[in-house]
């Protein structure tokens, strides 16, 4: 495969229809928060954490935008809009802080408000310092999805139960915010190495499809037999999960929406399967295909978006586990939510490689500046991880009388440290350089994202707060 | 002719690899994986895990050692053999390490000028100016230069942070220091449970992997409660505790979650509180005839309720389900609480079994009396964690250790700084700067360069007042 350009593409047409979709993801996240977007004082938190979302939306927006038309003001913009998604944030958290009596480290929720401001920080901080401009389109989406993800967790102010009432929870969790936004920002700048030096736009096509089918493969783990898709009842009056007995959620079926969600993987899947095709049969006309049907993939991500957000915002279902009929809601499927518009928001991204200016390259560091600044940022990573599990092992120690009881969280905690410290050791003594090192860091990202939401999503443990 | 390796050298070989070190830890990993997705039996209920796995897959599970991954012994055997790797491959590195961090190279020789990338070199008049004014350039920098005298010729040598170089030692030691305290609390830690009511004393402990130990002194809780919060949920757990040892009362103290007690290395932690499924005393009202008296019965207690009859507290249970007859325990819960009382009438010769609320198989139609429940009190269990690991300070001292290390090895770069007076093969004399890092390479060099041309100028503006003096000299006869 000799192709390492980007496809050639009318700017102009790529322009619209990007901002066509950034506009239509702000309508449908319009349209599915309406219910919880409460009246009344203007500025309180929930309403905040909207205009941030709003801000971060639009910033995505135009990152993508400037990617591909190279506009300047496109960037400029979307630089202003990130600052003021962070001084929204800023504003929730202060809210957030007042109402509850102590910082926002106590619960998911505040765990990812901290989490998205750090973020949001750090985009602009890449930006000057290391003239990255392009960096907020891989750290906006993620800080869009951080939002989505707080809109539907509970809210309410919760007094500390007395397992948390410690400040070695405060430094734990503040080190393991900054360690994750850190570890964010070495992915971003990971990827934009890899785009510097010019990997085949293929390979991107290959890997994001097969993210997305992987996202599906996941939220198909609830497909129920003929059809229906298991999700977690929600009991309105509690404000929270429906469970059975103690740690056994009550899931309720929804008829249909499994078969939507197979519809979205094979669309998601396709994609990768003409890769395949093209490199088994060597022809390069079923990479042009593969590239279309990303659309009809989009498209349908939506379609399954908009299906579950039509049936999973409200309605009763029928359970398996019990008799009668069980409400859910989308606040008992966040992390359901949030990977199907990460699949979109990955999809979106590969769609930005492939209309990508030419002269893209000019706009970025150097591909050497981007190798040592992921490794500059992984350096600062790498021991804030160490301090945030040391303070997790002596917090654990007070509280529960074992620094170490290898639970799920912690154990992937140490997984992720060994990843990265992987990544020091082949740098400094092997002299890993370039793509391996970008490899490196892009899988200690994931294995961070696994440790932060697959743990809490799949594995049960002590850890049960976060 | 090339010398075979001995056995020995092989073996010394391969365990100071990294490439050892890097398979042992993927092993590792991917161990510690399947422990997080398989449930593992420490952590987990017993009926948790039979509703997970079917018996035959919860069977070959076992078998494989898959639940109980962590303390397996090939897994222990893993992480010693990672030690031992991360103790030969530092110890196989050290010597040149040291060498280099004990004998700091401070004359460059003629083939290390020639070849050091970052280099600059300058015509001078006299040595001694040229090194006094890289000696201020470099002091302005915040350098500390020495001057090395070598035979007759002195030059200058400047360096910072030579530690670093040490420091991914010390960072394998700390790591060392970690994994020796957890084999010391695997060996000789123990962790238990305590469930104490009111005025009660132990000095045993349950076992956390099974079995009793006994403590060696005796604990007893002079009280216990908990706090809510107004909305209801649990605000704070207190129990008040009392050690004694053979019998004297040697240290109290009152510990809630969080803030644990601790005695001879032994720590007593508010792990739970809660209803303990065992009645204080149920107040009733006795009904007989149009005649009501309030009476108090409680679990040893008998209460005549007149001449000749009786009333004690048979039997009490807080979940109570009647099944065919009979009546069973469901829970210890306080859910649906029944009580069973026995009258013993003198007069009828016989005792009737009366339930609250009524049931099947009672006597309540024929007994003398009625009885309305007015109050129930349960006795509250406090639950203790107790924890005790000898070897925590170990990993304590590892993690702060660990946490100096890194921040050495990665932030502080070992900088050093060269000025060499030359005297070239035609005569003339020339400064030679040279300057290495071993980290931030980049941010050096354009430090280095600064430094250069700060020397460079005060050189030049120091020969001016020479050259004036040179042409006063010529022109002034």
């Amino acid at each position: 495969m000799s192709r390492t350009h980007a496809e050639p593409h009318p700017a102009t047409a790529g322009t619209t229809l990007v901002v066509l979709v950034g506009l239509g993801m702000i309508f449908l996240l319009f349209i599915a928060f309406l219910n919880v977007v409460k009246s009344g004082d203007i500025l309180n938190e929930s309403n905040l954490l909207y205009a941030a979302l709003i801000f971060f939306a639009g910033a995505t927006t135009l990152y993508l935008a400037f990617g591909i038309s190279g506009t300047e003001s496109y960037v400029k913009v979307a630089s202003f809009a990130t600052l003021l998604g962070l001084l929204a944030t800023t504003g929730a958290i202060a809210h957030r802080w007042y109402e509850s009596g102590h910082p926002p480290f106590a619960s998911i929720y505040e765990m990812l408000l901290s989490f998205v401001w750090m973020l949001a920080v750090l985009t602009l901080i890449a930006e000057k310092k290391f003239d990255v401009r392009v960096i907020g389109t891989v750290t906006m989406p993620v800080a869009i999805v951080g939002v989505v993800l707080m809109q539907l967790l509970r809210t309410e102010v919760h007094p500390l139960v007395p397992a948390l009432q410690s400040t070695w929870l405060h430094v734990h969790v503040t080190f393991a915010m900054l360690a994750y936004a850190a570890c964010a920002l070495s992915f971003a700048l990971a990827m934009m190495f890899l785009i510097q030096d010019k990997m085949h736009t293929e390979t991107f096509l290959a890997v994001t499809s097969g993210l997305v089918s992987l996202i599906y493969l996941g939220i198909l783990t609830r497909f129920e037999r003929w059809g229906g898709l298991n999700v977690i009842a929600w009991d309105p009056q509690r404000h929270s999960e429906v469970f059975l007995t103690k740690g056994m959620r009550l899931f309720v079926t929804i008829p249909e929406l499994g078969w939507v969600i197979v519809l979205a993987l094979l669309a998601a899947v396709a994609p990768l399967a003409f890769y395949l095709l093209a490199r088994w049969q060597k022809q390069e006309s079923w990479i042009g295909i593969a590239n279309h049907s990303v659309f009809i993939s989009i498209l349908l991500q939506a379609v399954a978006l908009v299906a579950f957000l039509l049936r999973g915002r409200s309605g009763a279902y029928s359970s398996l586990d019990a008799e009668g009929l069980f409400p859910t809601n989308l606040a008992a499927s966040p992390f359901l939510l949030s990977g199907m518009v990460g699949g979109i928001f990955i999809s979106l991204l590969y769609l930005l490689l492939l209309w990508r200016r030419p002269d893209l390259e000019r706009m970025l560091p150097s591909n050497d500046k981007l190798d040592r600044y992921t490794y500059k940022t992984i350096s600062i990573a790498f021991p804030l991880l160490t301090l945030m599990i040391a303070v997790g092992a002596y917090w654990a120690n007070q509280t529960w009388g074992s620094y170490w009881s290898w639970d799920p969280k912690e154990t992937w905690a140490a997984i992720t440290w060994l990843v990265y410290a992987g990544y020091l050791h082949m740098r400094i003594t092997r002299g890993w350089r370039g793509r391996r090192a970008a490899y490196f860091a892009i899988l200690g990202f994931a294995v961070v994202m696994f440790t932060f939401f697959g743990v809490t999503y799949l594995l049960p443990g002590l850890h049960a707060y976060a | 002719m090339v010398k075979p390796i001995s056995p020995g050298r092989r073996i010394w070989q391969t365990l100071s690899s990294i490439k050892t070190g890097l398979v042992l830890l993927i092993l590792v990993g991917l161990v510690s994986i399947a422990g997080t997705l398989v449930l593992q039996r420490p952590n987990t209920e017993p009926q948790d895990l039979s509703r997970a796995y079917s018996p035959q897959t919860l069977r070959w599970l076992d078998a494989f050692g898959l639940t109980d991954v962590f303390h397996a012994w090939w897994f222990v055997v893993l992480l010693v053999l990672i030690s031992i790797t991360i103790l030969c491959a530092s110890i196989d590195r050290f010597p040149n390490a040291w060498r280099f961090y004990a004998r700091p190279y401070r004359v460059p020789d003629e083939h290390f000028r020639a070849v050091l990338p970052l280099q600059k070199n300058f015509p001078v008049d006299s040595a001694e100016q040229a090194l006094a004014a890289a000696e201020r350039a470099f002091r302005k920098d915040g350098f500390h230069p020495e001057r090395v005298v070598d035979h007759d010729h002195v030059s200058l040598y400047a360096e910072s942070h030579r530690f670093s170089v040490m420091a991914v030692y010390v960072v394998h030691a700390s790591l060392l220091l970690i994994f020796m305290g957890g084999i010391l609390d695997a060996l000789l830690g123990y962790h238990g449970f305590i469930s104490l009511t009111k005025g009660q004393q132990t000095s045993q402990i349950e076992l956390r992997q099974g079995g009793v130990r006994d403590l060696g002194f005796t604990v007893r809780c002079d009280g216990a409660g908990q706090q809510d919060y107004p909305d209801g949920s649990p605000k704070r757990w207190w129990s008040k505790l009392v050690v004694l040892e053979n019998g004297r009362e040697v240290e109290r103290k009152e510990i809630a979650v969080n803030d644990p007690l601790t005695y001879h290395g032994v720590r007593l932690f508010q792990a739970s509180y809660g209803n303990s499924g065992l009645v204080d005393y149920i107040g009733l009202t006795a009904v007989s005839n149009g005649s009501r008296q309030d009476i108090t019965v409680r679990p040893d207690t008998t209460v005549a309720l007149d001449a000749d009859t009786t009333v004690r507290m048979a039997e009490f249970l807080p979940d109570a389900v009647e099944e065919d007859g009979h009546v069973y325990a469901r829970s210890r819960e306080l859910a649906n609480p029944a009580l069973r009382l026995v009258v013993e009438s003198k007069k009828a010769g016989r005792s009737y079994n009366v339930w609250l609320p009524p049931m099947a198989s009672g006597d309540n139609a024929q007994a003398p009396y009625q009885f309305e429940a007015r109050d129930l009190q349960m006795v509250p269990y406090t639950g203790l964690e107790v924890a005790h690991e000898p070897g925590q300070w170990l990993v304590w001292a590892g993690c702060l250790l660990m946490a100096v290390g890194l921040g050495c090895a990665l932030y502080l770069s070992h900088m050093r700084l060269w000025a060499v007076p030359v005297k070239l093969s035609d005569g003339r004399l020339v400064l030679w700067l040279g300057g290495a890092a071993n980290k931030n390479r980049e941010a050096f060099a354009e430090r280095f360069q600064a430094l250069a041309q700060e020397i460079h100028g005060l050189t030049q503006s120091s020969r001016t007042p020479e050259q004036r003096e040179r042409e006063l000299a010529l022109t002034g006869d």
